[in-house]
């Protein structure tokens, strides 16, 4: 079966008809795209197209002016940004937004917000299943920390991490409210190759373990070994999907990039 | 690391050294009525009662702003909600006359309502558009309570609410003076215990509140608010509690001014007094209640303490150069001016902001690091 093949419905993040204006600018318009259960979607564009603006549609920082963007079965357009965390999407930043004051592992803590119940009461009287809480939130987080490869930074203040640690430890906090699908926005930028080497092998990790991951990067070698498909946006209309050797060589996405000949 | 603090951390592990530390606390805390009344005079220990008071107070706000970082600039509106609200149930005004454990209660609940009443316009707004709106809303409240004696006399309007019950709980009344195994417990000293009791009640929520899931939720947001969002918290609830907690706590020390001071009036909730409060947060250390603690002790009593500036100078000149109430206020402002330039994280800064402002030698080197890592 070829990943085009598959019906909307199959998808697990399926955007329809998705229209976002500013004044006059057409950020996006009419954008049609499905991410599939268990895959790597890469979205690439040039500087302006709109990929960061997709982005905050999908995760309700902004509201679609049309169209509707669902996960799974479940309606996410219209939806405030925590509760579309609690569906089972998470983000991270272009521009890492990490609680910089907090330590590393209280930043994973803060992930897991979500799944968690203990309010003003139970933090008070702290009973037993406070207690339990916290502790489960506790290993949790560092089981996290672990696996993004910062555990040793736990009680490190997050601005005081390296700048590749920051990423990792966003994507801990982000990994932290149980997402299904995982969305990154340019994880990769201002990474040096190793981290990027790394980056790379972080993200088949997570994917193995079944979170499906959309991706905006820049980097096309990490786009072209690491996604199963992608889209190509150019002011804010979809020029192109298709598996990334395809795309590559399309030539609307080439001259997309390149400027067509005059 | 320097000496001092070597041992002071020696000292912080050791187990006796901390209950022995604790035994010394609790002993001070309560002789301290009998031992100032001695030296300093029934007057100071009025003085203390009222530091009590603004230890809640400042700890209430220290939740909004401290914890949630949401300036608030009328804070004082609670405590006048707190106290007008014991005062209308408990006072000849209506001739209601409900007990202290119905009307205390009930007042801050009262206050956790306005909180939520303040908050809720002001979800969107931050920083100094925040600071612009709350201030409004509590010279609102003061204005209202003002003016609210027609058509209606609800609150008596300027000339305030007089022969407030005083708090009497069950058959003791904290307004009496009672004798015990000979030593004589006038009402000053009462009062001290009962706000004591309530201060430390106050002091514990805050610290449980600190590290828990609510308190992690409100220093997110105070980092960055669009993140907390996108990590899920559901920022409009989480704010408003930081707002509800706070009112609470305001209301509570309200109602228990009403009680101890027998008489109120909107001239007593003016927006001198939101600042004063916002000063105690602010320079014992934002986020740290040790600190807040401590701001709102000393604020409390170093302006009355520089009344004695007239006789001090009485004293080392023979003569009186500057009246004391006038140099009063120039001294503490100066000291004011002075902590905030020497001590800009306040007194006491909290682990957080010690961190941020301090920073230790390799941890410098790597956020240079880091920044580097950004530019390229």
């Amino acid at each position: 079966m070829t990943p085009s093949a598959k019906a909307d419905a199959d998808m697990l993040l399926a955007l329809q008809g998705v229209s976002k204006q500013f004044g006059g600018l057409a950020a996006l318009s009419d954008v049609s795209l499905g991410v599939a259960q268990g895959e790597i979607y890469g979205l690439i564009g040039p500087n302006g197209a709109g990929k960061t603006t997709l982005f905050n549609v999908v995760t309700g920082l902004y509201s679609p002016d049309h169209g509707v963007v669902r996960l799974g079965e479940t309606l996410l357009s219209g939806c405030k940004p925590h509760e579309v965390v609690t569906r089972g999407l998470a983000r991270t930043f272009q521009n890492i937004r990490l609680f910089a004051n907090m330590t590393a592992l209280e930043n994973v803590m803060v992930g897991r917000h979500v799944r968690t119940q203990a309010g003003v009461l139970g933090a008070i009287f702290r009973g037993a299943t406070t207690r339990a809480e916290e502790s489960a939130i506790e290993r949790r987080a560092h089981e996290l920390l672990n696996y993004v490869g910062v555990g040793t930074h736990a009680q490190r203040l997050a601005r005081h991490l390296s700048y590749g640690d920051q990423r990792r430890l966003e994507i801990a906090r982000a990994l932290a409210t149980d997402p299904q699908l995982l969305a990154l926005d340019e994880p990769a930028a201002g990474m040096n190759a190793i981290e990027t080497a790394a980056l790379q092998e972080l993200l088949q990790r997570v994917r193995a373990d079944g979170v499906t991951i959309l991706l905006i990067e820049h980097d096309v070698r990490l786009v072209m070994d690491l996604c199963d498909r992608v889209a190509v946006l150019d002011y804010g209309k979809k020029i192109a999907e298709g598996a990334p050797s395809t795309v590559r060589n399309d030539p609307v996405v080439i001259e997309a990039y390149l400027g067509g000949a005059a | 690391m320097r000496d001092w603090q070597r041992r002071w951390r020696g000292w912080k592990r050791n187990r006796q050294v901390v209950l022995g530390a604790w035994i010394v606390i609790g002993i001070v805390l309560a002789l301290l009525p009998f031992v100032t009344g001695a030296t300093l005079g029934r007057g100071w220990v009025r003085i203390i009662d009222f530091a009590l008071l603004y230890v809640m107070l400042a700890l209430g706000l220290n939740i909004v702003v401290g914890y949630a970082g949401l300036l608030d600039l009328g804070y004082i509106a609670f405590y006048a909600v707190g106290a007008y609200v014991y005062a209308l149930l408990a006072s000849p005004h209506f001739g209601l006359h409900w007990p202290v454990w119905m009307a205390l209660p009930l007042g801050a609940t009262v206050a956790a309502v306005f909180g939520v009443l303040l908050g809720s316009p002001t979800l969107r707004l931050r920083g100094d558009y925040l600071a612009i709106v709350t201030l409004g809303f509590g010279e609102i409240i003061r204005i209202f309570l003002n003016n609210l004696n027609a058509p209606f006399n609800l609150t008596n309007g300027p000339q305030g609410i007089n022969l407030i019950d005083p708090i009497r709980i069950v058959d003791l009344g904290f307004s009496e003076t009672y004798t015990v195994f000979g030593i004589s417990f006038p009402p000053t000293h009462n009062y001290y215990y009962l706000f004591l009791t309530l201060t430390l009640a106050i002091i514990f929520i805050s610290i449980r509140l600190q590290d828990s899931r609510i308190g992690r939720a409100w220093v997110a947001i105070r980092e960055d608010e669009i993140a907390a969002a996108a990590t899920g918290i559901n920022t409009r609830n989480v704010k408003l509690l930081a707002f509800a907690m706070g009112a609470t706590f305001g209301g509570v020390s309200g109602g228990l001014f009403a009680g101890f001071q027998g008489f109120i009036s909107p001239e007593s909730f003016n927006l001198f007094e939101s600042i004063i409060v916002l000063c105690m947060v602010v320079l014992g250390g934002m986020g740290n209640i040790a600190g807040v603690i401590l701001g709102a002790v000393l604020l409390t009593t170093f302006p009355e303490a520089l009344r004695y500036l007239g006789e001090l100078q009485y004293m080392v000149f023979g003569q009186v150069f500057v009246d004391a109430a006038d140099l009063r206020m120039l001294v503490f402002g100066m000291a004011l001016v002075l902590i905030m330039i020497f001590r800009p994280a306040g007194i006491l800064p909290s682990m957080r902001r010690r961190r941020e402002l301090g920073a230790d030698a390799p941890v410098a080197a790597q956020e240079q690091a880091s920044l580097y890592d950004a530019q390229r």
